[in-house]
């Protein structure tokens, strides 16, 4: 396997109403996506999993920017590029699949001409083999009688067809990256584990590297290869699924691990107390230290260093730090 | 348990809603048959939950109970008097006595008033309270769900999510509630935070005895924290058992397709099996026979026909024509 992305370091900030100090989203992360890898990233909201990934695909609002760190792309640095060239790259090589289907379908095109988009700017197709390509990839997600559905709008599609509708606009041009951010919270349980198997399948199939973005644990131990835990802006766990799952290491996994209900296991919850900080008043040192049951002494005053535990797997946290 | 009168019973409930556009009298009206047929009782210190997917009912069936609806048919009792029936006094007393919290507390709370005042709002209702009493109990509420009761003065803004909910659940157990639904009501919030609130559920009706009705999606959270499970598919309960036996044996193939589909955060289970293909159909045409029989890997000539009731089997309730003709457990 070799890297298809590589960040480091990478850090975002927010300009806030009223000349306040920028408020860092993104604070200093570091991950590799490997090709054909799928990597999940997890955290609760504003921790800063949506920033990371508008940062790679140079979506981020007006008020966002890059201040530091890098992204590399399949050898090529996206940081600093100008918009058009984000652009040509984003398109072609980078697609992404969003929250909700209503609101990325345009409800004005046909399912043909969204999906036939992409393929047609950035892959060159016309005619019948633009066509046949359509009707390739609405068979590939699944889509029943696509040569009807294809002449279709949205509104006419239920919300797991129209989230299928979304991943074929995303393989339509190629992309060797899929950035997927909370694809099924809008979907109903028997039709997230429909979608969810069908973007397995589509990965083995066309090798494409996906980082899946996600609140829900469940969904990252059955779809990834491998995990990034994110906690205020910053990755404080990474590993691969199983390692991470079985021997979590940074006190937040551990907790959040112990916080979700299981099938058949009637042990009481564990509550973590208090509530994820504001990213403008964040605490001194480990940002989690106020709400971590183990709390060291240095944990209020020194940030804690990314510490390797075994192959691949590293943890933010002075207790690893001895 | 079973021998008391349940606190709140349904008795083979209907709603039906006309289906739209303009209703002509030569033209047959067509209806979204949202509850057809429900029986369902919670006793007094249970927890009842309700699963199913979206357009399953759920909702339906609490707008029901919250008297916000009237069934096209059946009954609604509490303490064995219909609830239809009730007027005046009895009414009010129902009401006090019957609260909901809902999936997402940023519109459930009413941004112009201060947290006293929501709370407050139903004991003030009820009348013959004095502002002092009011308060007291207000302070008190927020002091059960774990909230300084000092923030009565402020307004729903100045809350995050997870304390939002708390102010919700205060409301609901502000006039000594002794059934709240709960519809969603960890859905909309963080994980970290989500725990708190089950945590939080737990503790209050250790405390003050009341019943929970929770209506979810996710199975693992309904099946952690109630004691009963009644699994609806477009309009009908399919299966009723004991959240205990439940999440050992599922029998009914829908609920077997919702434990297969349940996504546990465990990468060494088996890998998620989608054993059903396609998604609810609408409730403006629903199948005939057993409405799960288009979907069901199981399904048999009879289930396209002829609708399963609700029969017991093994101290459960199912409807499947499966179980109707064999009382065994089909090997998955």
């Amino acid at each position: 396997m070799s890297t298809l992305l590589h960040v480091t370091d990478l850090r975002t900030t927010y300009v806030t109403h009223g000349g306040g100090r920028p408020v860092a989203a993104v604070d200093g992360v570091s991950f590799d996506l490997e090709r054909g890898e799928c990597l999940g990233l997890v955290g609760e909201s504003g921790s800063g999993k949506t920033t990371t990934c508008l940062s790679i695909v140079g979506l981020l609002p007006a008020a966002a920017r890059i201040d530091g760190g890098s992204i590399e792309f399949d050898g090529q640095q996206l940081v600093g590029r100008s918009a058009e060239e984000l652009s040509e790259i984003r398109g072609r090589q980078i697609a992404m699949i969003l929250q909700d289907p209503m609101a990325s379908l345009n409800p004005l095109l046909t399912i043909y001409d969204q999906v036939a988009e992409p393929a047609y700017y950035h892959r060159g197709a016309r005619g019948t083999g633009l066509r046949r390509h359509v009707l390739d990839l609405l068979r590939a997600v699944r889509i029943p009688s696509p040569e009807v559905r294809m002449a279709e709008y949205p509104h006419q599609m239920s919300g797991g067809m129209r989230q299928r509708v979304v991943g074929a606009i995303a393989l339509s041009a190629g992309p060797q990256l899929i950035i997927a951010d909370e694809p099924t919270t809008n979907l109903d349980v028997t039709i997230q584990a429909q979608y969810l198997n069908l973007l397995k399948d589509l990965q083995r199939r066309t090798g494409v590297s996906l980082l899946f973005v996600t609140h829900n644990l469940g969904i990252v131990a059955h779809m990834c290869d491998r995990v990034a835990v994110m906690y205020a802006g910053q990755i404080v766990e990474q590993g691969p699924v199983r390692d991470l799952f079985q021997t979590p290491r940074h006190p937040y996994t551990q907790a959040l691990l112990r916080s979700i209900p299981k099938l058949g296991s009637r042990e009481p919850l564990y509550a973590i107390p208090g509530q994820p900080p504001d990213l403008a008043e964040l605490p001194g040192g480990c940002a989690f230290h106020p709400r971590c049951p183990r709390a060291l002494e240095t944990c209020a005053s020194e940030a804690p260093p990314e510490t390797a535990i075994a192959a691949r797997h590293l943890a933010r946290c002075w207790l690893l730090n001895p | 348990m079973s021998g008391a009168t349940p606190l709140l019973e349904l008795r083979d409930v209907k709603k039906y809603f006309p289906a739209g556009g303009a209703r002509m009298p030569w033209v047959a009206p067509r209806w979204v048959k949202a509850v057809d047929g429900v029986n369902l009782s919670i006793h007094a210190g249970e927890t009842v939950g309700l699963v199913g997917e979206s357009g399953c009912g759920k909702t339906t069936t609490t707008r029901l109970i919250l008297r916000l609806e009237r069934p096209t048919q059946g009954q609604v009792l509490f303490e064995g008097r219909d609830v239809f029936a009730l007027k005046g006094r009895d009414l009010q007393r129902y009401r006090q006595s019957v609260q909901a919290v809902f999936q997402d507390p940023y519109s459930s709370l009413n941004p112009r008033m201060r947290i006293g005042d929501i709370i407050g709002e139903p004991l003030e209702a009820q009348g013959g309270l004095s502002r002092q009493t009011i308060k007291a109990k207000v302070g008190d509420a927020l002091s059960l769900v774990g909230l300084r009761p000092a923030n009565a003065t402020r307004f729903p803004h100045e809350f995050s999510g997870g304390q939002r909910q708390r102010i919700a659940i205060a409301r609901a157990i502000a006039t000594s509630a002794r059934l709240i639904v709960l519809d969603e009501p960890v859905s909309a919030l963080d994980v970290s935070i989500r725990a708190q609130i089950m945590t939080l559920l737990e503790d209050l009706q250790r405390q003050l005895g009341v019943s929970f009705l929770f209506i979810g999606h996710d199975l693992a959270t309904v099946i952690h924290i109630s004691q009963r499970i009644a699994v609806m598919y477009l309009g009908n309960i399919v299966e009723e058992a004991s959240a205990d036996v439940l999440s050992a044996t599922p029998m009914h193939p829908y609920t077997r397709a919702l434990f297969a589909a349940a996504l546990p955060p465990d990468p060494f289970e088996a890998p998620i099996t989608a054993m059903v293909e396609g998604g609810v159909p609408t409730a403006l045409a629903p199948p005939s026979g057993c409405h799960f029989h288009p979907r069901c890997p199981y399904a048999m000539a009879r289930c396209s026909t002829e609708a399963p009731e609700l029969l017991p089997v093994d101290g459960r309730a199912i409807a499947c024509h499966l179980y109707s003709e064999c009382l065994s457990v089909p090997s998955s």
